[in-house]
């Protein structure tokens, strides 16, 4: 029998397996304590319990009040939440809704429902590093502006924006602002007060938790409508029967990603650097895409000249590891990544780019591996291109 | 990962990415096809060396090629070469991009273009070789090569500063 390839995984940023002791917290809401938090039996009141619980260990991390975390099914429905909810509610105020050039598709794609429908949607450019400047911001700020929504960090280049300084424009303009944080939420730190936000998007199929769970942080006060409409759970905001076991794990990751968090970062950090250094020293011809500094801690973004990303990627997946690219060829439309487009780099540049998103079980061998195969995937694909200057 | 591959791209394209053959540039070739599209991410270059046959007709006595793109970009062009070794140019001609498809056992509708421009990096290569010959060619060629010419002249305006830069 054929051996089984061994597998490295360094697509982190995509999503991430769930930690043990996540799953192993989850089991006891499936068969036993199956009960609807919203029943007022006992069955209802141990459901509730563990919700609340998980609450209480969110709100506690990004220094929050328990009231004021909203669970929803995805960052996705969270954002869109954020943007339509303040958008729908607030319309009598004003109608500017800003938005940055390198949003998720999540974002990009709802504020262009809202110009279909009338707001009047703008987008602030970013620098070649992918930073949006808080000064350039606060000129497209005018009086009608009612919502400002700039993510916390980058899925794709791993920025971190200045979202304090950009939230101190808001609060001083008395507009709302709101983050997604989804790639930055149990990487770093997280204080809505210090962040200057009213809104926060957070997932928690990124930490080690369950896939379809997320929340929406919604400061006190905020005026906001529900996306969704019925039993008047989560406040009357958010109607849907709580995902009892996928609120516990993403209670339960939160707790591990705080609790770990200042080892692992400085470890990630580690990794993440030798895989920068060692590819821009050793490979020829190579750029890393987005900031060195201000970045998170398992984000790698590495651009090739005279290739394409998914060749790359599939040369890589051909040896058992998995990274992610954005390059046209892999999308239905042919175009490159809208964010490596922002930054300025050239359509025909960005398509030589992949990401490499580490994390919790990625290991120094792992890492290894994975350089001495990029090398030599990367020296295969060349010999290949006519665009490579040696093939002349 | 399997899955991706499966669903994607057959085990046929599969095996022409990870072991292209006719791979390479050729010396002193008799024609060159230069052919892409810089902003969906495939170039390919196709070289053509010529011979005569037993009957006295123009064979491609050898072919190789280069190309910077996709999976699908690199595997249509090792296929096309494959299918054309020792052929007529009379019946490389003949060879449409649903040929190359069928030879590789399908392409994901989005990369269906990449078989396109292996079939005209082969065509541009004879062209070019029938033109430097001073040997006849047909209108239906001369047409191609016409469109190509425009289309890479289009895409040398636009991209002259990146190829440059990745020329030196």
């Amino acid at each position: 029998m054929k051996k089984e390839q061994k597998r490295y995984y360094f697509d982190y940023a995509a999503t991430t397996p769930v930690d043990k002791r996540v799953l192993e917290a989850m089991m006891l809401y499936f068969s036993d304590n199956y009960g609807n938090p919203s029943s007022i039996h006992s069955f209802g009141e141990e459901a509730n319990e563990a919700v609340e619980k998980a609450r209480e260990l969110i709100a506690g991390y990004i220094a929050a009040l328990q009231t004021e975390i909203y669970f929803t099914s995805s960052a996705t429905e969270s954002n869109n939440w954020a943007l339509k909810g303040i958008a729908s509610a607030n319309k009598k105020k004003g109608n500017r809704v800003i938005i940055s050039s390198i949003e998720h598709h999540c974002v990009l794609n709802t504020a262009k429902w809202l110009s279909q429908k009338g707001f009047d949607v703008v987008e602030a450019k970013v620098n070649s590093e992918g930073f949006v400047d808080p000064k350039e911001l606060k000129k497209l700020i005018n009086p009608q502006t009612i919502l400002v929504s700039i993510m916390h960090s980058n899925n794709e280049i791993g920025i971190i924006e200045p979202i304090s300084e950009i939230g101190k424009i808001c609060k001083e303009k008395g507009i709302y602002f709101h983050t997604d944080a989804a790639q930055s939420y149990g990487k770093m730190p997280l204080d809505v007060n210090e962040l200057n936000v009213d809104l926060l998007t957070a997932s928690s199929h990124k930490i080690y938790g369950p896939k379809g769970v997320a929340i929406l942080y919604v400061r006190k006060g905020v005026v906001i409508d529900p996306l969704l409409h019925g039993g008047g759970q989560e406040r009357d905001k958010r109607s849907s029967t709580l995902n009892v076991p996928g609120i516990v794990g993403f209670g339960k990751a939160t707790e591990l990603c705080e609790r770990e968090m200042e080892k692992e970062g400085k470890r990630q950090t580690a990794l993440r650097d030798e895989i920068i250094d060692f590819a821009l020293k050793n490979i020829p011809n190579t750029h890393l895409n987005g900031p060195k500094d201000s970045r998170l801690c398992n984000n790698i973004n590495l651009r090739f000249d005279f290739i394409e990303g998914e060749s790359l990627l599939m040369y890589l997946d051909s040896r058992g590891i998995a990274v992610s690219t954005s390059s046209a060829c892999s999308s239905p439309k042919l175009e490159p990544s809208h964010v490596l487009i922002a930054c300025g780099i050239p359509k025909e540049a960005a398509h030589g780019s992949i990401r490499i998103s580490i994390g919790r079980f990625t290991t120094k061998k792992d890492v290894e591996y994975f350089l001495k195969t990029l090398e030599k995937s990367v020296k295969k694909l060349r010999e290949m291109s006519p665009l490579n200057a040696k093939n002349h | 990962m399997r899955r991706i591959i499966k669903n994607m791209y057959t085990e046929k394209v599969m095996k022409h990415f990870h072991n292209p053959v006719n791979m390479g540039k050729m010396v002193k070739p008799d024609g060159v096809g230069k052919v892409g599209n810089m902003a969906c991410g495939d170039m390919m270059y196709m070289y053509i060396k010529v011979g005569t046959n037993k009957q006295g007709k123009d064979i491609i006595k050898d072919i190789k090629f280069q190309t910077f793109g996709c999976v699908a970009a690199i595997a249509t062009s090792s296929a096309i070469t494959e299918i054309v070794k020792g052929k007529t140019l009379e019946y490389a001609l003949k060879i449409k991009h649903t040929d190359i498809m069928e030879s590789l056992q399908g392409l994901p509708p989005i990369k269906i273009h990449c078989s396109v421009l292996a079939t005209e990096a082969l065509e541009d290569a004879i062209y070019d070789y029938l033109h430097k010959s001073g040997k006849f060619v047909t209108k239906e060629l001369q047409k191609k090569h016409e469109e190509v010419l425009k289309h890479n002249q289009m895409l040398e305006e636009e991209y002259k500063e990146y190829i440059d830069s990745q020329l030196n």
